[in-house]
């Protein structure tokens, strides 16, 4: 099986950064939908969620600002969202810092800012596709928004960035299997109390505290946009105030391995 | 290259010449790895200066890392990763990468192409480790113990590998605790033990040109001065050199007469051989002779 003399001949050089990043975003995204929990996480549960609580409000009233499905669409689609950037970025990462893959790729021509764009674009892209199925769900189930794309599309960029941030600074700081159980817990705790799929004012005293969490902040955030097409300036500074802090601690802690 | 790093490695100084296979030889927490990173810029050298290709690891990454092929020891791809997927994945972050396809099936990976990395051999993971590492036609590469859990077959695919990387003008810098790989393998071989370098040279020349050795080991401890009484039944043309209280290297143009003089010298000191042999002085040998202790 050998080959010819001058196979192997130098010939080095980096793509261009586009093209990795490309590449980097592909393979990440093919990796997130390629894991069955992931994809629990990503879609199934926010579905679940989605039929769940309109079903629930059939038969009880919870005092709605709005028909159920419209009221509870925006907090599932903020809810996707967190599970993507949060948690399953935190656990993918987590484990390519104990798997080595991270260190493996510091030494290839991908450059740091390369692997995290590549990171952020394949959370995009699974951002899109939960959006698709959850939003095809909501209308099948006669979602009526009235919505500005983009104040959602901004909510959503910011909402990414704040949850991005913080789940690489659980990544880069602890081991992967604490990663594991603290991202799963912190979701289940904002899914429950972090004022997601519920408007903080649902939350009575505690709603103040809610609103200032990524996650209310989030969740607000896309309400106003799809319920009235309103952007909640309030929301999206917390938002970015999340994010720079998430990126400091991340830029500080981080480490390869 | 240069290198100087405290306790893992300290004062090391060695040079790897292009065009050339270097083995770094020694047992394992050596400094072998601490001293390949050191030149890959995942450390930083506490003292001293690291050159590679011309550049510092450290503050000129970016401008090396395309032209330099690493291959970790432990680690280095998604446990869900498929091993062709892997590998084209890192093809494509760089300019002009090999064909993956042929590079994959001439290291083996034809068969478990769409294997994810976790259900992987040992030996399989090592091929597609090695595979990522030249599949973007480095100029040097940097291949930690290459050869760890592969099967006689993989191994010799590695070597032929690593032998037509240099035939076609890439600088293969290894690491390994087989001294086999090194003899068969390297142009330059420097023997490191604890952080240290305690030999430096060709194959040939670490051997002393194929000399002879005996080895000899006994049931129970020699007595007072045996090595010099040795020396003396020897004559002066042969070496001897005290590995414990139980045995003895003879180094130097041994031959059966030889052996038979060791024999009757054991007889005289009221000593027992349990094992005398005769041998190509190795790698080991050199080890054992300069350190007291085993290679591996």
């Amino acid at each position: 099986m050998n080959q010819p003399t001058g196979t192997f001949t130098p010939r080095p050089g980096a793509a261009p950064l586009a093209r990795q990043v490309l590449a980097q975003a592909s393979m990440e995204s093919r990796l997130m939908l390629r894991n069955g929990e992931q994809l629990l996480l990503a879609v199934v549960i926010p579905v679940i969620v989605l039929i769940g609580a309109v079903t629930a409000a059939d038969h009880l009233d919870l005092g709605l600002s709005h028909r159920p499905i419209d009221e509870f669409t925006p907090g599932v689609l903020a809810l996707a969202v967190m599970s993507t950037a949060f948690t399953s970025l935190a656990i993918a990462t987590g484990f390519e810092r104990r798997y080595g893959v991270i260190k493996r790729l510091g030494s290839s021509p991908l450059p740091r800012s390369g692997l995290l764009l590549g990171k952020v674009g394949a959370l995009l892209l699974v951002e899109l596709l939960q959006i698709a199925i959850i939003s095809a769900v909501a209308l099948t189930l006669d979602w009526q928004p009235h919505a500005s794309l983009l104040a959602a599309l901004l909510a959503i960029v910011l909402g990414t960035a704040a949850f991005a941030a913080l789940g690489l600074f659980v990544a880069g700081v602890m081991r992967a299997e604490a990663t594991l159980a603290l991202a799963n817990l912190v979701y289940l705790l904002l899914l429950a109390g972090g004022a997601v799929v519920l408007p903080a004012s649902a939350y009575g005293g505690f709603g103040t505290v809610a609103k200032l969490l990524p996650s209310g902040a989030l969740g607000n955030a896309l309400r106003h946009a799809l319920w009235s097409g309103g952007y909640a300036w309030s929301s999206m500074l917390v938002l970015l105030v999340w994010a720079a802090v998430g990126a400091v601690l991340t830029a500080r802690t981080f480490t390869w391995e | 290259m240069r290198y100087g790093e405290k306790v893992a490695v300290d004062d090391l100084d060695l040079v790897v010449d292009r065009n050339t296979i270097t083995a770094v030889l020694g047992p394992n927490g050596a400094g072998k790895t601490t001293t390949l990173e050191t030149c890959e810029g995942y450390r930083k050298a506490q003292q001293g200066s690291v050159s590679v290709l011309g550049l510092d690891p450290q503050r000129q990454r970016r401008d090396l890392l395309p032209r330099i092929g690493v291959m970790l020891q432990d680690g280095g791809a998604w446990s869900g990763v498929r091993a062709m997927e892997m590998l084209r994945h890192i093809s494509r972050l760089h300019a002009d990468p090999l064909d993956v396809d042929v590079l994959g099936e001439r290291l083996g990976l034809g068969d478990c192409g769409r294997t994810p990395y976790r259900r992987l051999s040992g030996g399989q993971q090592q091929r597609l480790k090695l595979a990522m590492t030249i599949v973007g036609r480095p100029e040097l590469v940097f291949v930690d113990e290459p050869t760890a859990g592969m099967d006689p077959a993989g191994r010799r695919t590695t070597w032929e590998l690593l032998e037509q990387l240099r035939t076609d003008g890439v600088t293969v810098v290894l690491t390994t605790h087989h001294m086999d790989e090194a003899e068969r393998l390297a142009d330059r071989i420097h023997i490191i033990d604890r952080g240290r370098m305690i030999a430096s040279g060709t194959p040939l020349e670490l051997t002393r040109g194929g000399s002879s050795t005996i080895r000899l080991v006994v049931t129970k401890p020699f007595p007072d001065g045996a090595p010099e009484s040795l020396r003396q039944a020897l004559g002066h043309h042969l070496e001897v050199t005290t590995i414990s209280d139980v045995s003895l290297l003879i180094t130097g143009p041994a031959d059966s007469t030889t052996l038979a003089t060791v024999s009757g010298w054991c007889e005289q000191q009221g000593v027992l051989p349990e094992s005398l042999n005769l041998g190509q002085r190795t790698l080991e040998d050199t080890f054992l002779e300069i350190t007291g202790r085993e290679l591996s």
